[in-house]
């Protein structure tokens, strides 16, 4: 199957097959069909995390390149991240250097990402008179290489302010490396909350993959009801979504409920670290979506997950605690072909073919026979993969 | 409808001074967790750390409504910071040049300014956060408009119909939205005694012009009352009593 190569401008532009996941059955269609092919009484639960701009590039004390690629949003002042050495995401991860040895103590030095996009930025944008003879020279423009050297501002910032003037001067202080691979550490950065989040939105970029044409901008890798910036990787099932298909879901009588669960990296071309993926994610569930999830179960309508993010975050929240609970929580459920789903019933996602992991995590909503069929039928009519392409209903009962 | 005693997080544009300010100080004091936006820092400084010393919590980006590159940003740590956003007021606003002058002496290039500032910046920001709202099925968007809106007044003719638009854009929005739980209000606030309203009338005597604060809390109650101020509605400040 061949992979999208670049976002699509209008999310309706979405090819959707639907399969039935006992009898194999399968229809073509588009994402602007799903009203027609649910029921009354269903309910979809999307993820609503917006998707960090995870890819940052760093220099260390030695003046090496890296690039770190968070796996989730900071929590606090700390972050764990995924260490490439020299390069960006046009080489292939498996194909990047590793990045010089890390040890805890060592700092990291944000920098502009080579692909030259900085955020404009109004920090010292002189508000009154007086302002202006205290502040020290903004720093480079839109599209210039910060210097990586540049020491934390000695300018006088105002007592209230935790943001330092200068955005580019945040340093990230390793403070533990995984024993497992030399490439997941444990980071602290110098500065948090609206500081920290400003120098994330001027200095990072999405996360993305050699496949793709061209460099992405941050609202190419956003669902079409994104909030909080959670996901180190889009929750791509969702992107087909637009306001005008998930309106007329609720007009069909289906219902759409949220959660927030912090996506991770789907792959990072270390062996070691690939077969610990996922990482455990963090996730946040709703008591207004736990009660949907009840009153649909209750009249017999069916659950359908848009993407396995939220698989992993239901399941795993019953799965823990042997019911949803609502709130914050973090789930290590790990999906495999003989999980057997307590809660959801059908899945909207990607397409996915069998020599990627991702196609046996579908084995826990359709045996193996079933999915074969649906892959060679979507590589016979061209259906593109990965998260730009087409989707996958799984569902049972599927209409005729 | 979400009422004040509903709306747990706030973002506002131009928060900095004027009717921003006292909007955030009142909204702060029932303990919304705000995200206020303005170009300056020091303003916004100023603003967060009175809503600190007040026991309040708040958070200041610095950013220009009118930029296409800060939307995502703004609209993302915004939800970062205090979670999904319920309440976004549209308030920051430019005049354009001052002193105000004729169509015939303006200079098409400010009104595109104008426009990018109180008419496609609020669109291109409402777009990014009431997806969330939706949704979730609960949400308040509020546009400052202005009596100009309404009115020709000569000399105000890009604030005017950038204004015009914004009432138009509510009632749409109001429109598309029906039946989601989000709700869409365009409020005239009436002249006050503000840095933009002198840049734009520096003979006005400040006695006659009503004070920020006391239109701030027409506008709380605005929001508590959506029987009487419903989606897709505009209302005048003016014709609102607070005891």
């Amino acid at each position: 199957m061949h992979p999208a190569t670049t976002p699509r401008d209008t999310r309706s532009d979405t090819r959707l097959l639907a399969v039935d996941r006992d009898t194999g059955a399968v229809r073509d269609g588009d994402i602007a069909d799903l009203p027609a092919l649910l029921r009354r009484g269903d309910l979809l639960v999307v993820n609503d995390a917006a998707t960090l701009p995870g890819s940052l590039h760093a220099r260390t004390k030695d003046d090496q390149p890296v690039e770190l690629r968070l796996t989730g949003a900071p929590d606090g002042d700390t972050v764990r991240a995924v260490v490439f050495g020299a390069g960006d995401w046009r080489t292939p991860t498996e194909r990047r250097p590793p990045p010089p040895p890390l040890r805890p103590g060592d700092l990291l030095h944000l920098v502009a990402s080579p692909d030259g996009h900085v955020l404009k930025h109004l920090s010292h944008a002189p508000a009154t008179p007086a302002d202006t003879s205290t502040t020290p020279a903004p720093s480079a423009a839109p599209s210039e290489h910060v210097p990586e050297d540049l020491s934390p501002t000695p300018g006088p910032v105002a007592p209230m302010s935790p943001v330092p003037s200068d955005l580019s001067a945040v340093t990230a202080t390793v403070l533990a490396v995984d024993p497992r691979t030399p490439r997941l550490v444990q980071l602290r950065f110098s500065v948090r909350g609206a500081a920290l989040w400003a120098a994330l939105y001027r200095l990072g970029r999405p996360v993305q993959y050699s496949y793709l044409g061209a460099s992405l901008a941050l609202w190419s890798v956003q669902t079409a009801f994104a909030a909080r910036p959670w996901a180190a990787e889009m929750p791509s099932a969702a992107r087909p979504l637009a306001w005008s298909t998930l309106l007329a879901l609720r007009r069909a009588g289906v219902g759409v409920a949220a959660l927030t669960h912090a996506a991770g990296l789907s792959s990072t071309g270390d062996p070691a670290l690939d077969a610990a993926l996922p990482l455990p994610e963090r996730y946040d569930l709703p008591a207004a979506t736990i009660a949907e999830i009840h009153t649909t179960r209750a009249r017999g309508g069916r659950i359908i997950a848009v993407g396995t993010t939220v698989v992993r975050a239901l399941e795993g929240c019953v799965d823990a605690h042997g019911e949803l609970r609502p709130g914050p929580g973090e789930t290590d459920l790990v999906l495999s072909a003989d999980f057997v789903p307590r809660v959801i019933d059908g899945l909207l996602t990607g397409m996915h073919d069998p020599s990627e992991s991702h196609f046996h995590l579908l084995r826990a909503f359709a045996g193996e026979a079933v999915l074969l069929t649906a892959w060679r039928h979507a590589n016979a009519e061209a259906y593109l993969q990965h998260e730009f392409g087409d989707a996958t209903l799984l569902i049972r009962d599927l209409a005729a | 409808m979400q009422t004040t005693s509903t709306i747990s997080t706030a973002l506002i544009t131009g928060a900095g001074r004027g009717l921003g300010r006292a909007l955030a100080r009142q909204l702060a004091a029932r303990g919304v967790k705000l995200v206020l936006v303005a170009r300056s820092r020091v303003d916004l400084d100023a603003v967060v750390a009175e809503i600190q010393a007040a026991g309040g919590e708040a958070h200041a980006l610095v950013a220009d409504v009118a930029d296409k590159q800060s939307v995502f940003p703004v609209a993302h740590q915004a939800a970062a910071l205090v979670g999904p956003i319920d309440l976004l007021v549209h308030n920051a606003s430019s005049l354009g040049p001052t002193p105000l002058r004729l169509l015939l002496d303006s200079e098409c290039e400010d009104l595109d300014a104008v426009l990018a500032t109180n008419l496609v910046g609020p669109f291109r920001l409402s777009k990014v956060i009431v997806g969330s709202m939706a949704l979730r099925g609960r949400g308040v968007v509020v546009h400052i408009s202005s009596d100009a809106a309404v009115e020709a007044y000569p000399t105000w003719g890009f604030y005017s119909l950038a204004k015009a638009g914004l009432d138009h854009l509510s009632r749409i929005w109001a429109a598309e939205l029906a039946g989601t739980g989000v709700r869409v209000l365009s409020v005239d606030p009436g002249e006050m005694d503000t840095a933009m309203h002198a840049a734009a009338i520096p003979e006005a005597d400040p006695a006659t012009l009503a004070d920020p604060a006391a239109v701030a809390r027409k506008i709380l109650v605005m929001l508590d009352d959506p029987a009487r101020a419903p989606s897709g509605s505009r209302q005048s400040a003016a014709s609102w009593e607070v005891a």
